[in-house]
């Protein structure tokens, strides 16, 4: 086994582990602020990629050009989803939390298919097989262009949280919710845009990792946990560590398709899960 | 005698009662009930009287059914055997789990998702494991269905239905009279706040470690069972979050912390289910996900309306 082959891999392994982030990212927002742990994430994330796949075949647009329209019906999905269900939850048990959340991914996952059926879908973009070459090492251009896409959507959303008003604003509501309440702020408003926001994630998110992977509908379960695992690992809550969670998530994967076997893969992620659960309970970057 | 004593009578007589008046299919609609009441019983042990939410009681299951699954078909020893290796293995992993999560002071949410990661970490396991088929799967020898070898658990649909109706009705009383117990009131403390019963002087590491192991134990008894009466297991079915979800489903509708809500609730889930089948097949619209959707709409009205379960709600409407 070469050196250049591990080195690609690697490459490979790290973009499209910041795509992972990016939805990942999704899932910490939402968790960091309103404290409700998506169980519906990889279910939304392959509404997006289907959403992507249709606008591809329908009017042959670009993934990257319908990531903006698709990440805006899911911003307005979110607020509404959780104007109207998750909001009367937010202080009942976790249990009854978890089971909504759950109620509306069996709801998605299979609307796909009874829409879709159970095949493969993809768009097929020029670009996809071609590729950048530094030396010995290749970079695929899609896959450069989708953790580009990702790196900006988090970048934006990080400059949105830390200085915009409305950011400061929802960032007091996860501070501290009664202090949010007393200087006035609409706080179940302020956890609507969140969500929005962490939908937002998610879309685009799909719309990049379509021109990565197939999808069907039973990625959406196995995207739900791959989130859990990644914002575990990298802080629940933290911004960062949703990103380098989705990296070190993603060089695993790819590290153990190479060496051992594809089908092992996911072993590593839910073996460094268990390891960060037990010595850093709070993930690399977070706090408790 | 008071009324909910009579009641129970009359359920349970009509229980024993039930093969005589009812045909195959009837009855392993039964036998489902009963087996996820089992299941659910087991689970709320661990969430329902002692508040540690597990989503990955699939894992005991599939350890459970496996073990004991695999004892019989290398070496032919039945499962009244391979039933305490099991459970001496699950409850060994639950103690593992336990031990792990309650030392290192992990609660609510980061628990329930270790126990997804080891039920997952462990179905990939066997997945690789050739020992037990690996992904194509484990298969016991079909039973022949007209006789009843009791000392192998090979028999005819009726012996799986009393031996789980058996089941259920010693996980109900036990539960009944754990609730009743020290260990019960020590539990719902630690359920309803964790720090007040600490402070109270009981040892919450010790009680929560005995609820995960007890709940392992019954757990892995419904993995034999299943094992037993399915005659195949495979990794993506038996160890995948949906299964842990499906056991969860029925105690969460019926009623969490409830001795009648896991059984209500495997009633309603099954019942619903399986009569969602037949209409859809009736009316022609076997679209493939379909079910699943309603199955999904009637479990968010539920959790939205109900949020205690049906049980509470029935309950009170009856006076009980």
């Amino acid at each position: 086994m070469s050196f250049d082959l591990v080195v690609n891999v690697l490459i490979a392994g790290t973009l499209t582990g910041l795509v992972y982030g990016l939805m990942a990212l999704g899932l910490s927002v939402i968790f960091g602020v309103v404290r409700v742990v998506n169980f519906a994430h990889g279910e939304m994330m392959t509404v997006a990629m289907y959403a992507a796949t249709v606008l591809f075949a329908m009017l042959g647009l670009d993934p990257f050009v319908v990531a903006l329209p698709v990440a805006a019906a899911f911003f307005v999905f979110g607020y509404l989803l959780q104007t109207a269900l998750i909001n009367p939850f937010i202080t009942r048990p976790e249990h009854s939390q978890f089971m909504l959340l759950v109620a509306v991914a069996i709801v998605m996952v299979n609307a796909l298919l009874m829409v879709f059926g159970p095949d493969a879908r993809n768009v097929q973009v020029d670009y996809q097989l071609d590729s950048f070459e530094i030396g010995k090492i290749l970079v695929d251009k899609a896959r450069l262009y989708a953790a580009a896409a990702a790196v900006l959507t988090a970048g934006g959303l990080f400059l949105f949280f830390k200085f915009s008003k409305t950011g400061k604003a929802i960032r007091a509501c996860a501070d501290n919710y009664l202090g949010a309440k007393v200087v006035g702020l609409n706080v179940k408003k302020y956890y609507a845009l969140t969500f929005g926001l962490g939908c937002v994630c998610v879309a685009i998110a799909g719309c990049a990792m379509v021109l990565l992977v197939d999808v069907t509908p039973p990625l959406g379960p196995a995207y739900t946990l791959l989130a859990f695992v990644i914002v575990i690992v990298g802080g629940l809550g933290s911004m960062g560590g949703a990103l380098l969670g989705g990296v070190l998530i993603g060089v695993s994967e790819a590290l153990a398709g190479l060496f051992i076997a594809p089908s092992a893969k996911s072993m590593f992620s839910f073996g460094l899960l268990i390891l960060v659960l037990l010595f850093r309970p709070q993930g690399l970057l977070g706090r408790r | 005698m008071n009324k909910q004593t009579l009641l129970l009578g009359i359920f349970a007589a009509l229980l024993v009662a039930f093969p005589a008046f009812a045909g195959n299919y009837l009855l392993s609609v039964a036998t489902l009930i009963l087996y996820f009441a089992y299941t659910g019983q087991a689970w709320n042990v661990m969430m329902g009287f002692a508040g540690q939410l597990s989503l990955g009681h699939a894992l005991y299951v599939g350890v459970g059914g496996y073990t004991a699954g695999a004892i019989f078909y290398h070496w032919g020893i039945g499962p009244w055997a391979g039933l305490w290796v099991a459970m001496a293995l699950c409850v060994a992993l639950g103690v593992i789990i336990g031990f792990l999560a309650f030392r290192f002071g992990i609660s609510g949410v980061y628990f329930a998702l270790l126990t997804i990661a080891f039920a997952e970490f462990t179905r990939i396991g066997f997945d690789h494991l050739d020992w037990t088929g690996g992904p194509g799967g484990l298969f016991l020898k079909v039973a022949q269905r007209d006789t009843w070898d009791v000392a192998n658990f090979r028999g005819p649909p009726l012996m799986y239905y009393y031996t789980i109706l058996s089941l259920t009705v010693f996980a109900f009383l036990l539960c009944f009279f754990l609730l009743k117990s020290k260990a019960g009131y020590y539990w719902q403390a630690i359920r309803e706040n964790e720090e007040a019963a600490q402070a109270l002087g009981i040892n919450t590491f010790r009680w929560k470690m005995l609820a995960v192991a007890l709940s392992a134990a019954m757990t892995s008894v419904s993995g034999v069972f299943y094992a037993f009466y399915y005659n195949n297991l495979f990794p993506e079915q038996v160890f995948s979050i949906g299964r842990s979800i499906e056991i969860i489903l029925g105690p969460v509708i019926g009623g969490v912390g409830t001795l009648f809500g896991p059984i209500l609730g495997a009633v309603v889930l099954t019942v619903l289910s399986d009569s969602l089948t037949e209409l859809l097949a009736a009316i022609g619209w076997e679209i493939p996900g379909i079910k699943q959707v309603f199955y999904g709409v009637v479990l968010l009205a539920v959790v939205m309306f109900l949020p205690n379960g049906i049980w509470p709600a029935v309950a009170k409407r009856l006076r009980l």
